[in-house]
């Protein structure tokens, strides 16, 4: 290897990303995946990894609204695209229904799966509101959680489907 | 003070007070820290299993652009272990490398990207040694030492006990059960890779924020390898993204990282690849057993001998204290009025072995609980009255002395039982479908620290401010099990205030006072009885500044729901942070503590100290298995658990405890297996893992994970805090063997090892096709040069609980 050729800072791959709403131009080495421009370039820690092989599920977020490994995403492909990542899930002070359901319920313990699970279970309900429990165990399939044996992380999002739901009736 | 009041927070479901957090991304993992100037660190591992560094070049890899600096093992010539009597490891090995992932080289670099670049660069010449795989290979080649700190050979460990002469109670009995199982070896699999920061300080101090279950033990071993005065290092333990026990071990690569910083002058930090984790591993220990059980015809234990021998892997870890646990525990369940065991652990050249949730029980449970299955077949009784008919008494001692406090276990068995539909479905379901029991019990929190010395094993210091805010400061580290929820909510319900107007700070060996750790189900027994004393004391500053105020006697007043009142006359009331005002007038600063120091071990023999607790916890599980004969599949539809916690301090997550312990054990029952593979000659031959990454270690997904019927048995245990015992271990004990005994009800095949695989299952039909014993599991057990055993008179036999010379019979049998 040529060490002489070496550049020390690489941040040269520019892109714009809509991030959670926000316009976004961001800088990085070119090799980066998205789950690492989130977190070690827009300082969106949120999401987190377990693998960065695509095994785990645990960096899910949505890019353009379709849930997405972010370990497997190399971010120069993303330009342009809306991301969504768990820091933009509650508006405001105000948790998502799932993130309250979460919350409340015991689907999240040590809570290192749950920003993919969240995002996972989120796309979800956007399309279903009423998923069956079938339904939430095959789209949660790909999120592995090591503490909750699932159970109580899918009554989460039962709970919050039907939150969901009982606030569109009243609306 | 007159202050009984129904509890208003301990017993509620609540949202755990990290909960919003948690499912904001708020919450800062170890790797999600980022500090100013901070640098990255990489480690290089070694290619060989077994072999001596002659020698490292780090030229290339220092000169390279972006690298700060390279370190080797001789940058640590100072070796350690979490466990005095087992300090054989080095951050980076010096000139040993014992297993394919050995740390041997560190280079710090701007980014990881870099510093992985650079690792490629430094050259390593090994020359290889004869590798061990098995503990058979080692038992066998004594001459290729692994380590040369130990006696003899490969043994790391011989322990040997024996309560009461076993031999004769064999010999007495109606009947003698032997059996060999096989327990495989697993990872813990915490969804967060270990990861580390560490920062140095203009003066020389240091410190480390990690994902670390024991962040106390940590920083003892990093004074020492260090060679730092311990007051001049802090360790904080980041909240654990998971431990299961994979987060106790002080690792090489927080040693490391800590070095750089204090070299550099700059942060450093490092996140372990998932491969990594594998390599660092100190999971489940594989373990071959042998078990001869006694039992009258009635079905009662007479006395069983149970031996094991443990695949230690390369290190020592929690070695000492596993092999132990290898046999320890088994009489908690049963009346069992003589019990020996002799426990051996290994060296091989596979990553190091140490606690996985359950440390050292599940395997001989499992052994216990499959061939309980078998006697109550041989005996034609129900396997659960045969339970129910000898589980252990309350406020008992067994033949091993461990004395065995509240104990819910038949009501476990009971309730289990009747959920299950048991006696409508045991023997009567179709062919393929079946139900197997398992009970077992487990330690709310080991009775002796991890080195030796007389401290309280947990500290609480309390504040109280003017806002009318409690501050509440403890070792205790968060791993997701909730032990931050624990010490909010003790103090909440002690003082009559809600778990908002409490502050945790908890893990941080600079400001809070020593909690051991998370590890042994012991913080909510020992954080929480030292946070109820130091709650109480500031209750009774409370109460005393209130009664002078109110003109009421000090034991008439009553602090709940954010008022602080005199009992049986309302009008004389206050706030909470009123009461606060008065009381700091009175005193100064208000300021209390806590401590706990679990009870003196009833035996007086050498080692009795392990396996002692102040409570144990029981759990009876049932579950349902449909296998198709066609391609050995298992599929799990239901579970049953019972669990005597005592009391359930938040039912959400004692709940959610249960579940999960049920998944990890149906995991480890059916497929999770840390197992190697030696490449073919051609390439090298060496000894590797099989399969280091999450996609081909098989664990279960949401669809795989059947309904779990959560039974919680509450009888306050009153050595617990507000009764409470401990949840995170003890559920998943039973389920692997209720799991074998599942597959046997439904198609009639024992499985004696673990995992139970599709494979496993067509190879035992087709021996019971033909006519052979339907049965996959170890056939031999080798001979193991165990020790004597130091024997101790059972407590029904007279004994006192010292060691004792063996009854003359029983010599003249080992002399013949």
């Amino acid at each position: 290897m040529n060490t002489v050729l070496k550049k020390v800072d690489q941040r040269n791959a520019h892109i714009t990303l809509r991030v959670n709403g926000e316009e976004l131009e961001v800088s990085f080495a070119p090799y980066k995946t998205l789950l690492e421009v989130l977190r070690e370039d827009l300082d969106l820690t949120g999401t987190k990894h377990g693998c960065e092989l695509g095994e785990c599920g645990a960096c899910a977020v949505l890019v353009d609204g379709e849930p997405l490994l972010s370990c497997l995403k190399l971010a120069i492909e993303c330009d342009g695209c809306a991301i969504e990542t768990i820091e933009g899930l509650a508006q405001g002070p105000e948790l998502h229904p799932l993130q309250a359901a979460f919350s409340d319920h015991g689907g999240s313990q040590c809570g290192y799966c749950t920003p993919g699970v969240l995002m996972t279970a989120k796309s979800l309900l956007d399309r279903e509101p009423n998923p069956s429990r079938e339904r939430i165990k095959e789209a949660l399939s790909g999120n592995l959680c090591r503490c909750t044996g699932y159970q109580q992380i899918v009554e989460s999002v039962e709970e919050a489907a039907r939150v969901i739901n009982e606030r569109g009736a009243k609306a | 003070m007159s202050t009984a009041k129904k509890l208003e927070v301990i017993g509620h479901a609540r949202r755990r007070v990290d909960g919003r957090e948690k499912v904001t991304g708020q919450l800062l993992y170890a790797d999600d820290m980022k500090l100013p100037r901070m640098l990255h660190m990489k480690l290089l591992r070694s290619s060989h299993p077994h072999a001596l560094i002659e020698s490292i070049d780090t030229a290339r890899a220092s000169a390279y652009p972006g690298v700060h600096l390279v370190l080797t093992g001789k940058d640590f010539p100072v070796p350690f272990g979490i466990m005095p009597v087992a300090q054989d490891e080095y951050p980076l090995a010096p000139e040993h490398v014992r297993y394919v992932g050995d740390p041997v080289a560190a280079v710090v670099a701007n980014d990881e990207q870099t510093a992985s670049e650079a690792l490629d660069l430094i050259e390593v010449k090994y020359k290889s040694l004869p590798t061990i795989a098995t503990p058979e290979e080692a038992l066998a080649q004594p001459e290729a030492r692994i380590h040369d700190y130990t006696d003899s050979g490969n043994i790391h460990r011989n322990q040997a006990f024996e309560f009461g002469d076993v031999e004769e109670a064999l010999e007495k009995s109606d009947h003698v059960f032997e059996d060999l199982f096989f327990y495989e070896g697993d990872n813990h699999m915490a969804m967060e890779q270990h990861a580390s920061l560490a920062r140095a300080e203009g003066d020389g101090k240091l410190t480390l924020w990690s994902s670390t279950q024991d962040p106390h033990y940590l920083h003892r071993q990093l004074a020492r390898v260090l060679q730092l005065p311990a007051a001049q290092i802090r360790v904080i333990a980041c909240d654990n993204g998971g431990g299961f026990g994979g987060k106790c071990d002080p690792a090489g690569h927080e040693m490391v990282v800590s070095k750089a910083a204090l070299v550099l002058g700059r942060p450093v930090k490092i996140c372990l690849t998932r491969e990594e984790v594998f390599y660092l591993h100190r999971g489940r220990h594989p373990v071959l057993m042998k078990l001869r059980t006694g039992v009258t015809k009635e079905g009662k234990l007479t006395g069983m001998h149970l031996q094991t021998l443990l695949d230690g892997g390369a290190y020592g870890s929690h070695g000492p204290a596993s092999t132990f646990y290898t046999g320890v525990l088994t009489p908690l369940t049963y009346e069992l009025p003589r019990f020996k065991f002799d426990a051996c652990r290994v060296f091989t050249n596979k990553p190091a072995c140490g606690p996985k949730r359950g440390h050292g029980t599940p395997q001989p449970r499992f052994g216990q609980e499959v061939q309980l299955d078998k006697i109550a077949e041989k005996l034609k009784l129900d396997p659960a009255e045969l339970r129910l008919n000898m589980v252990t008494k309350s406020n008992s001692l067994t033949a091993s002395w461990l004395k065995i406090g509240s104990n819910g276990l038949a009501e476990c068995i009971r309730q289990v039982v009747a959920g299950s539909g048991w006696k409508q479905k045991h023997g009567k379901l179709p062919q393929g479908r079946g139900v197997g029991i398992a009970c077992s019990s487990y330690m709310t929190g080991a009775g002796v620290s991890i080195y030796w010395n007389k401290m309280p094993h947990s500290g609480v210091q309390l504040t109280l401010d003017r806002s009318g805010r409690a501050t509440v400061f403890c070792g205790a580290t968060e791993v997701g099990q909730g032990s931050d929820d624990v010490l909010a909510a003790v103090v909440a319900e002690t003082l009559g205030i809600s778990t908002k107007e409490v502050c945790c700070v908890t893990g941080d060996t600079g400001i809070t006072p020593v909690d051991l750790g998370s590890y042994s189900s012991r913080v909510t027994i020992m954080m929480g009885n030292a946070a109820l004393q130091a709650a109480g004391r500031a209750r009774d500053m409370l109460a005393a500044a209130a009664a002078e105020q109110l003109e009421v006697l000090p034991e008439d007043i009553v602090l709940s729901r954010g008022r602080v009142f005199a009992a049986g006359d309302a009008a004389k009331s206050m706030s909470f942070a009123e009461a606060v005002v008065y009381a700091e007038t009175k005193f100064g600063t208000l300021g209390t503590v806590g401590s706990y120091t679990p009870p003196k071990p009833p035996g007086k023999f050498k080692a009795a100290g392990v396996g002692p607790s102040p409570a144990y916890s029981f759990s009876a599980c049932v579950v349902e298995v449909e296998v198709d004969e066609h391609t050995g599949w298992i599929t799990v539809p239901k579970i049953w658990m019972a669990h005597d916690i005592g009391r359930a301090l938040n039912p959400v997550l004692t709940r959610g405890q249960v579940i999960g312990g049920v998944y990890m054990g149906l995991g480890e029952a059916l497929m999770e297996e840390q197992v190697f593979r030696r490449l073919p000659p051609k390439l090298s031959n060496a000894l590797v893992h099989k399969i280091p990454s999450l996609l081909e270690y098989k664990s279960i997904t949401s669809l795989d994970m059947p309904e779990v019927e959560v039974y919680l048995i509450e009888d306050p245990d009153p050595n617990c805090p507000f009764g409470a015992k401990e949840v995170g271990q003890g559920p998943l004990l039973p389920v692997m063997p209720a799991v074998a005994n599942a597959v046997f009800d439904a198609v009639g095949v024992r499985i004696d090892e673990v995992p139970i695989t599709p494979e496993k299952i067509l190879r035992a039909l087709h021996l019971k096709r033909e006519g052979k014993n339907p049965r996959v599991g170890p056939d031999h057990f080798p001979d193991v040069p165990y020790v004597e055993p130091t024997f101790v008179v059972p407590p029904a036999e007279g004994g006192d609980g010292t060691e004792s010379k063996a009854p003359n019979k029983h010599l003249e049998r080992v002399a013949s």
